[in-house]
């Protein structure tokens, strides 16, 4: 795509190919303002294309197998685990990763930090197809996917923590739905939509942050079903869904740190300067949640082995793993946030948050399955079918990530209302006196620094 | 954004959240089981581990033909689990005391207040007023929770069907056997008396009679008596109960009761959270302009 841009390639950041004149069409639109054999080659030319063609070619077939020969054809099946690495690592694993949503959200909805923006919708996103993708693993592990629907029409058992999290996770799903709207609206061009959904937006953000506090704490609660098979060090009776909830925060906001500095290294041709310039101020903002979120978490993990008294398990094997786990996903992060945010080294700050992810992988798959079951001899270790599907669900997760991202206005700024802005005549007779007002608060932003001005301004 | 539409909004979010946590207050009581319920007690000391019990329910249930035949003794090499294909094994015990090994079988216990039951999100489990814990296998979504929350490690669950696997456990004869009174077919094969069919109070009367006028044949417990709340099948043995697979950490509290503090928590959540992030809001944004909420400027637009 760099090599494109450098030859003048126009890409689509606004409805109109020619400002004021010819509009984009969907299929320029679609294909990033490239004809059909520009983004062959482009696509053809990007290696990383043909790692995840390699990825699908393996793993689509046993995708397939799975779901005409059953679950036994490729799982290890366990009767003792009846969790396997699908579950473990993409519901439990992505879930927390996906807090970013609501925490952003509430960052600039609530609490008004619009400096935050440049990296809200970014955000959003993660929180969207980090949901999206654990009810894609789910749908693969479940043992009958097409009756996924029956909690919420055909059968209820409304004292089963699961319960809550299936119409949870739904009902969020929809409100991230409606939260990254906004952005597909804009780029379709339907401003009806969007206004619509402008207008619930605080409503949408509560119910966010409503529904991510029950259902995070809930995958945490689904464990106290097995309060003798889950190791001590990684159960709670009391704290089990606040260690769930509490650890998901540092999780989701590491996550934006970590997918954000991706794409910045990948595509940094659809970043606009408002969120390149802003980028690692706002990643330091960031690691600032993520500290506060840690340290809490570390807190109340240690709350959590002193309350039901098991210090006595530190001293065992399981209690080294535990303590590997807490250094390198909590403490290390904790010094290495501590020092560069203080130097500004964004370098170790996204170390710092890359361990953090890590870190909270490894506590949902240690609570899930690593130390599961820790009375038993047994340990269990999934099939490699069973990897390489996971593999292959979380390439499919990052091709649909890639392809929002190089489309719909997450990482720039849609220009549609600087264009009519732009356009005198049209901008004062159909705005009328709100043009000036508007352009009053957006100048009056500006010289407050907190935001840069992305494009020309009349 | 306007008052009213924001409540509209609030409104609309939090009927969509509370719908599905409504009715969450359900069956989370204390429970002691049904008072006419059945049960069955479990002899360990008479057991000789022939394993015809195993055959009859493998028979009664209309199970698949067994890797190894009934009568081999081999398979108490190593210990086994219920599965897919066998609802109830034995497993043998080298204790060490005088009289040989001990022999235990394992099938659902029928829990007075099942983990599996609690844990099931479209309530595929029951507890019957006979004292048995069915399930329907119409609605199961299989999840796999209930194997998650059995403290037992009971249900199998046919992996190997792609159209429709299902959960399957010992539901004490009950479709066939029980709801006509009859006591299952692992009882009524069993040479040894090993096993006691009766109502679940006269089973613990029975055991603790046992246990008086044999105090040193029997340990003094009845296991399951209360354990994690009681269960249907109760057992009486020799020898230790933690010696013969018996997991006596559990604690006699159901599974639930781990569960009630979350629960509780939810509608609190349910109801403060709007409140109180909207006071938020309102606090954070005192003197800045509500209704521009963003850089983009077509926001308040025609």
């Amino acid at each position: 795509m760099n090599r494109y841009i450098a030859k003048g390639v126009k890409t689509v950041d606004s409805h109109y190919k020619v400002p004021g004149k010819s509009k984009w069409n969907l299929q320029e639109k679609l294909l990033l303002g490239l004809s059909p054999k520009q983004y062959l080659i482009q696509a053809l030319r990007n290696p990383f294309n043909w790692l995840l063609a390699v990825i699908f070619a393996v793993g689509l077939p046993l995708i397939a197998i799975r779901f005409i020969f059953g679950l036994a054809s490729v799982t290890h099946s366990s009767y003792d685990y009846p969790w396997g690495l699908f579950l473990c690592f993409g519901l439990f694993a992505m879930v927390p990763l996906s807090s970013s949503g609501f925490m952003l959200g509430t960052t600039v909805e609530i609490f008004g930090r619009h400096d935050f923006e440049p990296i809200e919708r970014l955000a959003l996103l993660n929180g969207l197809l980090g949901y999206l993708f654990a009810v894609v693993y789910l749908l693969v592990d479940l043992g009958q996917p097409w009756r996924l629907p029956y909690p919420m029409v055909v059968a209820y058992g409304p004292a089963a923590v699961l319960f809550l999290v299936g119409w949870h996770v739904a009902t969020y799903l929809s409100v991230q739905v409606c939260e990254v709207s906004v952005a597909f609206f804009e780029w379709i061009g339907f401003p009806v939509g969007k206004q619509g959904v402008r207008k619930i937006t605080l409503g949408l953000t509560v119910s966010g942050i409503i529904l991510s506090t029950l259902h995070q704490g809930a995958l945490g609660a689904l464990f106290n079903y097995a309060p003798n098979k889950v190791h001590p060090l990684w159960y709670s009776s009391a704290f089990q869904w606040l260690h769930f909830f509490v650890s998901s925060i540092p999780g989701g906001l590491c996550m934006v740190i970590v997918v954000s500095t991706i794409v910045m290294k990948t595509m940094s041709w659809r970043c606009d300067d408002n969120f390149r310039n802003n980028l690692d101020k706002l990643t330091i903002g960031l690691a600032k949640g993520a500290s506060m979120g840690l340290i809490t978490y570390l807190a109340i993990k240690l709350m959590g082995v002193a309350h039901d008294n098991k210090w006595e398990y530190i001293a065992t094997g399981w209690g080294a793993w535990y303590i590997f786990e807490m250094g390198i996903g909590v403490i290390l992060p904790l010094f290495l946030f501590a020092w560069a945010i203080r130097r500004r080294q964004l370098g170790v700050i996204r170390f710092g948050a890359l361990l953090t992810v890590f870190g909270v992988v490894l506590n949902r798959l240690n609570t899930a399955m690593i130390t599961f079951n820790w009375k038993l001899a047994e340990r269990e270790i999934p099939t490699w079918q069973e990897v390489i599907i996971s593999v292959t669900l979380f390439s499919i997760y990052i091709v649909v990530w890639r392809f929002i991202l190089y489309r719909l206005p997450i990482l720039y700024t849609w220009k549609t209302a600087d264009e009519r802005a732009t356009t005198p005549a049209r901008g004062y007779v159909t705005g009328g006196d709100q043009v000036p007002s508007m352009a009053g608060s957006y100048r009056s932003r500006m010289e407050d620094g907190i935001i840069r001005p992305a494009r020309q301004w009349p | 954004m306007k008052r009213r539409d924001f409540l509209k909004g609030c409104m609309a979010c939090g009927a969509a959240a509370t719908l599905g946590v409504s009715q969450k207050a359900w069956g989370i009581g204390s429970f002691e089981g049904y008072p006419e319920g059945m049960g069955v007690l479990v002899d360990l000391t008479r057991c000789v581990g022939c394993r015809s019990c195993e055959a009859a329910c493998n028979k009664e249930q209309q199970l698949p033909a067994p890797d190894a035949p009934f009568d081999d003794k081999s398979v108490f090499e190593e210990k086994r689990r219920p599965t897919e294909k066998a609802y109830t094994v034995v497993n043998r015990y080298e204790t060490g005391k005088e009289g040989g090994p001990v022999f235990r079988k394992v099938q659902c216990n029928h829990c007075n207040e099942p983990a599996c039951l609690t844990s099931c999100f479209v309530n595929a489990y029951t507890k019957t007023k006979e004292g048995a814990v069915i399930y329907n296998s119409k609605v199961c979504v299989g999840c796999r929770n209930c194997m998650i929350a059995c403290p037992f490690n009971v249900p199998g669950y046919s992996y190997s069907s792609a159209l429709n696997p299902v959960v399957k456990k010992c539901i004490f004869c009950y479709d066939t056997r029980l709801k006509y009174g009859k006591p299952p077919a692992c009882v009524e094969i069993c040479p040894q008396q090993v096993l006691t069919f009766g109502h679940r109070n006269d089973l613990l009367k029975i055991g603790r009679d046992r246990i008086r006028e044999k105090p040193e044949r029997y340990v003094d417990h009845i296991y399951g008596e209360k354990e994690v709340g009681g269960t249907s099948w109760l057992y009486l043995a020799g020898v230790d109960f933690d010696k013969v697979g018996f997991d006596t950490t559990m604690g006699n509290e159901p599974i639930i009761s781990n569960v009630k503090d979350f629960l509780g928590i939810v509608p609190m959540v349910l109801t403060i959270w709007p409140a109180l992030f909207t006071g938020f809001h309102l606090l954070a944004t005192k003197n800045k302009n509500h209704e521009d909420g963003h850089s983009e400027q077509e926001d308040s637009k025609p």
